[in-house]
């Protein structure tokens, strides 16, 4: 921030020559101008700002609160609670457990199956078959609907006695009649299916556009040497979308540790289908509101999303620096 | 409808507004309200942070009333009692209708900021703990004027924990089995005075291809009914209040005892209560699917079929050991005055004109599936339903509110709701657990 605020001084107020070119120690020609410098500094330093505000003062905020109690009433009743709030999720709370594990479910299901069948979409797609175009907005539709909407539709696949599916199993209105919602030995299965619903769609539409931008030489030169398709897709094409395939394996990720508007919907993520996010919202949000357990539940749930994260950014920077 | 029933999901919600879509008139109407709500400045008083346009003193032209009760019937008659309050004294009610979920969601912050100077709410520890944090205005004048209208279960339940008065009730309406006269009679059934004699009736049913008991608990809270009965009648009234404010471990046996009979009763509720709203068991006992069903009398709602609805009977929760079946649980809907409002005195009128037999009456010609608390209200136009529904909460020697009304919020959404749900589903009960969430969340507060 420092450096921010020294360039948004006048260049004429500051050294004389700031506008003109020259060397810096490196060699290297800078041919900044002064008003340069101040519109880029604005540009860098507005977000800057917004997403320190936004972003890092409510979560340092929420790391501060999970170590207090509070009522959410008034500042002065904030007490200081030590480790209470993670011994009491850890130790106390039954809904956390099952939820570390639901999540750790939903991101084996999203990485094995969800992502895989959106490369498959892809590929197939990719393949200039007719009516392309239709399918891929038939597949990435999901992605766009509405959380209410998701709602309504698979309750209309998973309803005990009329939904759709036991009716194709025969076993609609009769006593054997799974209730794919209710029973939680079940329902985490029927929510994840749903949520490959939406992911699926969301990777195909990303690696549509990877394998678009992969050049058609690549392919044709494996072809000449004789490579099969199969062979020229995993030894050829898929290495050649790596930005892509790391931007596919953060989302998938990301979207597994923040799912919650399918459970949520279903039914506010109790009963089989507890994940560490509606927990969060459960604890933070509304007249069950205890403020110091709900940020504890979040710092656990940021501490776990920051591991992919600086995972990522390492190897992006690392290469950068490298490049 | 009533304003707990945060748990339905979209789909229901969808559905609800299906049935019900609005006609025209009610559109018009809505729109008229919430233009009058623009123009009533209070989101401007909101935004500015200042002072609203009721801190005037005593004589003040009108008052703000904050609505959580959103659904179409009782907005129109909130709006029907509005109406008339303006009518006779010329004052002027600005109302500020909120989507029910949201209205409780954010009470907290809508407490803090700029509050309407009266709003809906309900009696209960939820009234207790803002009343206690200083957020509310004491209403102990309106209660000299009032106060004869009301019984003393009514009064009691309208205390703040400082022993001021703070809420003005305006409805309620009593849980209890709901069943369907014609199956019963067909049957042979009879109502089971004791808890015995409910087991016996319920394997007689069970036996007759009925599942005896409808359940629902996907929401969470409707398990907490069955709960609060099961321990007023093993441990009496005043141990359901203590427990509710922690002031009762939940370790110890009269606790276990209290799922330890649950127990005996899980068998005959319906095994697929976990994956259904209470409008689908609703639909269940319509259908005769289940034999009884123990819920509030919003229940009726469901009933569309006027035939139905006059098939339908109630009976009080069966007597167990103690108290034999002198406390009812009736949760009581009415007004709060905010610490703002408090200066109002138009508001204050407003408040005392809720509590006359005359307001209740205009409220419940609109909307009466509900029990007006006042006495001296038309009773005329009762159904014998209603009749009964009004002499059971008359009868009553205590009145409870319903687990999330009577305990920490918290309480009830965190820790009942999973726990309850689990012990639906396996019918074990970790009551030292249970103790050890209660400690950490009510010392939070």
């Amino acid at each position: 921030m420092s450096s921010t605020a020294q360039e948004l001084i006048p260049p004429e107020a500051r050294e004389p020559g700031g506008g003109r070119i020259r060397r810096s120690k490196g060699g290297r020609v800078r041919r900044l101008t002064g008003r340069d410098k101040v519109v880029l500094s604005l540009m860098v330093g507005i977000p800057t700002l917004i997403e320190l505000c936004l972003v890092w003062l409510p979560t340092l905020m929420s790391v501060g609160l999970s170590f207090s109690r509070w009522n959410g009433l008034d500042l002065a009743d904030i007490r200081p609670a030590g480790t209470d709030n993670y011994q009491y999720i850890t130790q106390d709370y039954p809904p956390f457990w099952p939820a570390v594990q639901h999540n750790l479910l939903w991101l084996l299901f999203l990485a094995l199956i969800a992502t895989p069948l959106g490369l498959l979409l892809a590929v197939l797609l990719d393949q200039n078959i007719r009516g392309s175009k239709i399918y891929q907005s038939i597949f990435f539709a999901p992605v766009m609907l509405s959380l209410a909407l998701i709602g309504i539709i698979w309750q209309l696949f998973y309803q005990r006695d009329n939904g759709l599916l036991n009716f194709l199993l025969g076993t609609a209105g009769t006593p054997r009649a799974v209730d794919w919602f209710g029973d939680s030995s079940v329902n985490i299965w029927a929510a994840m299916i749903a949520a490959t619903w939406r992911h699926a769609g969301y990777v195909m539409l990303l690696y549509l556009a990877g394998l678009k931008g992969v050049d058609p030489s690549l392919k044709e030169a494996a072809a000449i040497d004789g490579a099969n398709s199969v062979q020229t897709f995993f030894r050829v094409v898929f290495p050649a979308m790596r930005p892509i395939n790391i931007v596919i394996v953060v989302i998938t990720i990301i979207e597994s540790l923040r799912a919650f508007d399918v459970v949520y919907v279903i039914n506010r993520g109790t009963n089989g289908l507890e994940m560490l996010s509606a927990l969060v919202i459960q604890n933070l949000v509304g007249e069950g509101q205890v403020i110091g357990v709900g940020s504890a539940l979040a710092v656990v749930l940021l501490v776990i999303s920051l591991v992919p994260i600086v995972f990522y950014l390492s190897r992006t920077f690392g290469k950068e620096n490298r490049a | 409808m009533r304003l707990f029933f945060k748990g339905e999901n979209m789909a229901s919600q969808f559905d609800a507004s299906a049935t019900a879509f609005p006609s025209r008139r009610t559109i018009l109407k809505t729109v008229g309200v919430g233009a009058a709500g623009l123009a009533g400045s209070p989101f401007l008083a909101a935004c500015t942070g200042g002072s609203g346009p009721t801190a005037t003193g005593s004589d003040s032209p009108g008052l703000t009333f904050g609505s959580g009760s959103s659904d179409d019937v009782p907005k129109r008659a909130y709006q029907a009692v509005t109406d008339a309050f303006t009518a006779k004294t010329g004052k002027k009610v600005t109302t500020n209708v909120v989507p029910h979920n949201d209205f409780q969601n954010k009470i907290n912050s809508y407490l803090q900021g700029s509050p309407d100077d009266t709003f809906t709410w309900f009696a209960g520890y939820r009234m207790q703990y803002y009343a206690g944090k200083g957020l509310l205005a004491p209403i102990d004048d309106v209660w000299e004027t009032i106060g004869g209208n009301y019984s003393d279960a009514l009064k009691k339940a309208s205390t703040g924990p400082d022993g001021k008065m703070y809420f003005v009730p305006n409805y309620n309406y009593p849980w209890g089995f709901f069943y369907r006269k014609s199956l019963w009679a067909e049957k042979g059934y009879e109502v089971p005075e004791t808890f015995d004699a409910l087991k016996t009736l319920a394997a007689k049913m069970q036996a007759d291809g009925i599942i005896p008991i409808g359940f629902a608990d996907k929401d969470g809270w409707p398990a907490m009914g069955t709960f609060d009965y099961i321990n007023m009648r093993l441990n009496g009234y005043q141990f359901h209040v203590d427990l509710c404010a922690h002031k009762e471990s939940w370790d110890q046996q009269k606790v276990s005892a209290v799922f330890d009979t649950w127990s005996a009763l899980l068998p005959f509720q319906d095994p697929a209560a976990l994956g259904q709203t209470w409008q689908d068991a609703a639909k269940a006992l319509e259908a005769k699917k289940t034999g009884m069903y123990l819920l509030g009398s919003f229940v009726t709602q469901q009933f569309t079929d006027p035939a139905v609805l006059a098939d339908i009977d109630f009976f009080a929760f069966p007597e167990i050991a103690v108290e034999g079946r002198d406390a009812v649980e009736a949760p009581i809907d009415g007004l709060l005055l905010s610490k703002k409002g408090g200066e109002n005195k138009t508001a204050r009128d407003f408040m005392a004109y809720l509590g006359t037999p005359e307001a209740q009456d205009t409220y419940s010609a609109v909307d009466p599936s509900n029990i007006a608390t006042a006495k001296g209200t038309d009773t005329s136009k009762f159904s014998p339903l209603n009749k009964k529904c009004a002499e059971t909460i008359a009868d009553a020697k205590f009145i409870s509110q319903f687990f999330d009304r009577d305990a920490l919020p918290a309480m009830a959404n965190n820790v009942m709701i999973p726990a309850l749900q689990s012990f639906i589903k396996d019918g074990k009960m970790d009551v030292k657990n249970l103790e050890a969430q209660a400690k950490t969340l009510y010392a939070a507060q």
